[in-house]
């Protein structure tokens, strides 16, 4: 093992080569795309397949392929229990979300719950619980993308995750145009295929039988590896981090935008069906991944570069593949990270710039120079907040950061979204502190939890003993949005529900 | 092919619709919610469980992880073949009906 100290030539060659032929083969698709149809408005043309493709480019980021390779290559079964979370939101969205979203809004999920409510109040609330899902994100991104170029070009780690800010700070402001669909399409068959390549060498190595490769990994550390164990200690912790995966997915702002690029309900239906079998699969694959990363490069040897483990697979790909390979890997897992931080920005900025500013300090009046300049400014106030973020979390497994937006996201707007299209006695003031009790309930318990307060603030004891927030904080939204709807009724939300009911089903 | 009394309105149709479309998404919620909750219980509460093994390198807790994946794919499948033969169907009819009003 050559680790982070060595940088090896092939490896970057192979890195540089692949980065660059991902990025112009995104390029010229976003530019045909551009040609055939004005950019915006071809959303509403992509298929329910590519929108499939698309969905599941988004959601497998940094944290799924290389957090959960690691937490499984470090801690064994326990890292399965993220691959199988991340999984199960899919079916909630599937039956709950996906067509009714599709059918009530025109843009953000904010639209829905708006939908019947006082927009200003209802977006400023969503705003502020959508910034803090991308945060968390962003940061998580930041660490696995931070590692990784540490790894391959030998950099201390904070010079890493700054270089690596301000490349994604370019690639957005220069190309965030172009970083749609297409690159999430592109990105989405390029991880498939390169975890597809990683699983089938590794599984060469155990005569093609993957319960070879799990007792090899039995027998070097032990049966305990393929049952759960420490990771999961505490079965609260395990619960609570379980309610927080399943219904955090229905609740990000980056996921449920992407059902309105397509034409109708039913081919958001096809989208989740392709985006699930691509997810589902891709979780099949972690398995190997993690086991073989746990056998062939072993858990010591996966601490000394990262003590997240977040780079299991890249070291994996060094050992049954060379330095090529580990290029390509790194190059794939690059990529996914710039698209999926490419459209965490853009959601991020739009946030700040339309909800909050346009939509409130302006008064809903401002002008597109306006609104442009503030779109990026927001954009570059979101890469420095994630730069010194990512910094501040090193040696943070990606998944686990990951499984805390999943939390935010969870309390901060999957509740006022079903309690919108279910619930017709739901008002705006309920909506509201729904919101914005589950973000900040989320957010302070983050904070009071042993990960900060133990790892990075290095205190003595945490005052929340739970490591992710969701069993406690997605009750409690629902729970007060129910409770302030209420107690201040709103008579024209609950005539114009018949007006959801109706467009639930049969669109504008 | 989801039926209703000829005697009924679009709007009593619709509401018929309504109700099977929420009953089909809630009941497949709640068969998802239960079976990985319950993975979830057994790995919270009964590790040595899960820790059996069934096979050399197959451990119950592996087989059951599994399992779950193929339970998520195997309800949207039921989802996806309800929705495109009945309640495409039903919807496609309603509006025909409305249309021709």
């Amino acid at each position: 093992m050559n680790g982070a100290s060595q940088p090896n030539i092939v490896a970057m060659g192979g890195f540089v080569l692949f980065i660059g032929l991902s990025l112009v083969i995104t390029w010229m698709a976003a530019r045909r795309t551009k040609s055939t149809e004005h950019f915006f408005a071809a959303g509403r043309t992509i298929t329910g397949t590519q929108n499939g493709l698309a969905l599941a480019g988004d959601y497998m980021s940094a944290a799924s392929f290389l957090g959960i390779a690691g937490l499984v290559s470090l801690s064994g079964f326990d890292g399965l229990i993220y691959s199988i979370g991340f999984l199960v939101g899919w079916p909630v969205v599937m039956f709950l979300i996906a067509e009714p979203l599709r059918n009530l809004g025109k843009y953000t999920f904010t639209d829905v719950v708006a939908f019947r409510l006082k927009q200003t109040p209802v977006r400023v609330a969503s705003a502020f619980g959508g910034l803090a899902v991308v945060a968390f994100y962003l940061i998580a991104q930041m660490v696995g993308a931070g590692n990784l170029i540490r790894l391959l070009f030998g950099l201390p780690y904070e010079t890493a995750v700054i270089i690596v800010g301000v490349v994604m700070l370019a690639y957005v402001l220069f190309g965030g145009m172009l970083a749609t669909t297409w690159v999430q399409i592109v990105k989405a068959v390029l991880l498939l295929g390169g975890a597809f390549m990683l699983a089938m060498l590794v599984l060469l190595r155990f005569s093609m039988n993957p319960l070879a490769l799990f007792d090899a990994a039995a027998q070097r550390y032990g049966e305990a590896v393929l049952a759960p164990g420490r990771l999961v200690s505490d079965p609260l912790d395990a619960i609570s981090l379980g309610i927080a995966l399943m219904f955090g997915t229905a609740g990000l702002p980056h996921i449920l935008m992407r059902f309105y690029t397509v034409p109708d309900a039913k081919t958001a239906r096809v989208s989740v069906s392709v985006a699930t079998a691509a997810i589902g699969a891709f979780y099949l694959l972690t398995f190997i991944l993690g086991f073989g990363a746990m056998v062939l490069v072993g858990q010591d040897a996966i601490r000394a570069v990262d003590a997240g483990g977040n780079m299991a697979a890249p070291l994996l790909a060094e050992v049954v593949g060379g330095q090529a390979f580990l290029g390509f890997i790194a190059a794939v897992a690059f990529a996914t990270i710039l698209a999926v931080v490419a459209g965490l920005t853009l959601a991020g900025a739009a946030a700040l710039s339309h909800d909050i500013w346009v939509s409130v300090v302006r008064g809903g009046h401002a002008t597109e120079r306006e609104q442009f300049v503030l779109a990026r400014a927001s954009t570059v106030l979101l890469a420095i907040a994630s730069i010194v973020l990512g910094i501040a979390f090193k040696g943070q497994n990606v998944a686990y950061m990951v499984g805390l937006a999943f939390a935010i996201a969870a309390s901060a707007n999957f509740p006022a979204l079903i309690l919108s299209i279910f619930w017709r006695g739901f008002t705006t003031r309920g909506a509201q502190f729904s919101m914005i009790v589950g973000t900040v309930s989320s957010l302070l318990l983050i904070y009071l939890s042993p990960a900060i307060q133990i790892d990075i603030l290095k205190a003595e004891s945490a005052w929340f003993p739970l490591r992710n927030p969701g069993l406690i904080t997605i009750p409690l939204s629902f729970a007060v949005g129910i409770v302030v709807s209420l107690v201040s009724p709103e008579p024209e939300a609950a005539r114009r529900f018949s007006e959801v009911e109706q467009r639930i089903h049969f669109g504008d | 092919m989801v039926s209703f009394p000829p005697v009924s309105s679009a709007s009593d149709q619709l509401r018929a619709l309504d109700a099977a479309r929420w009953r089909i998404a809630i009941s497949l919620t709640a068969a998802m919610t239960v079976i990985y909750v319950a993975f979830i219980l057994l790995i919270a509460y009964a590790k040595p469980l899960l820790a059996t093994r069934i096979a050399p390198g197959l451990s119950l807790g592996i087989l059951l992880g599994v399992l779950v994946i193929f339970a998520a794919w195997l309800l949207i499948l039921v989802y996806v073949r309800w929705a495109n033969r009945h309640y495409d169907t039903a919807l496609a009819a309603l509006r025909r009906d409305s249309d021709a009003k």
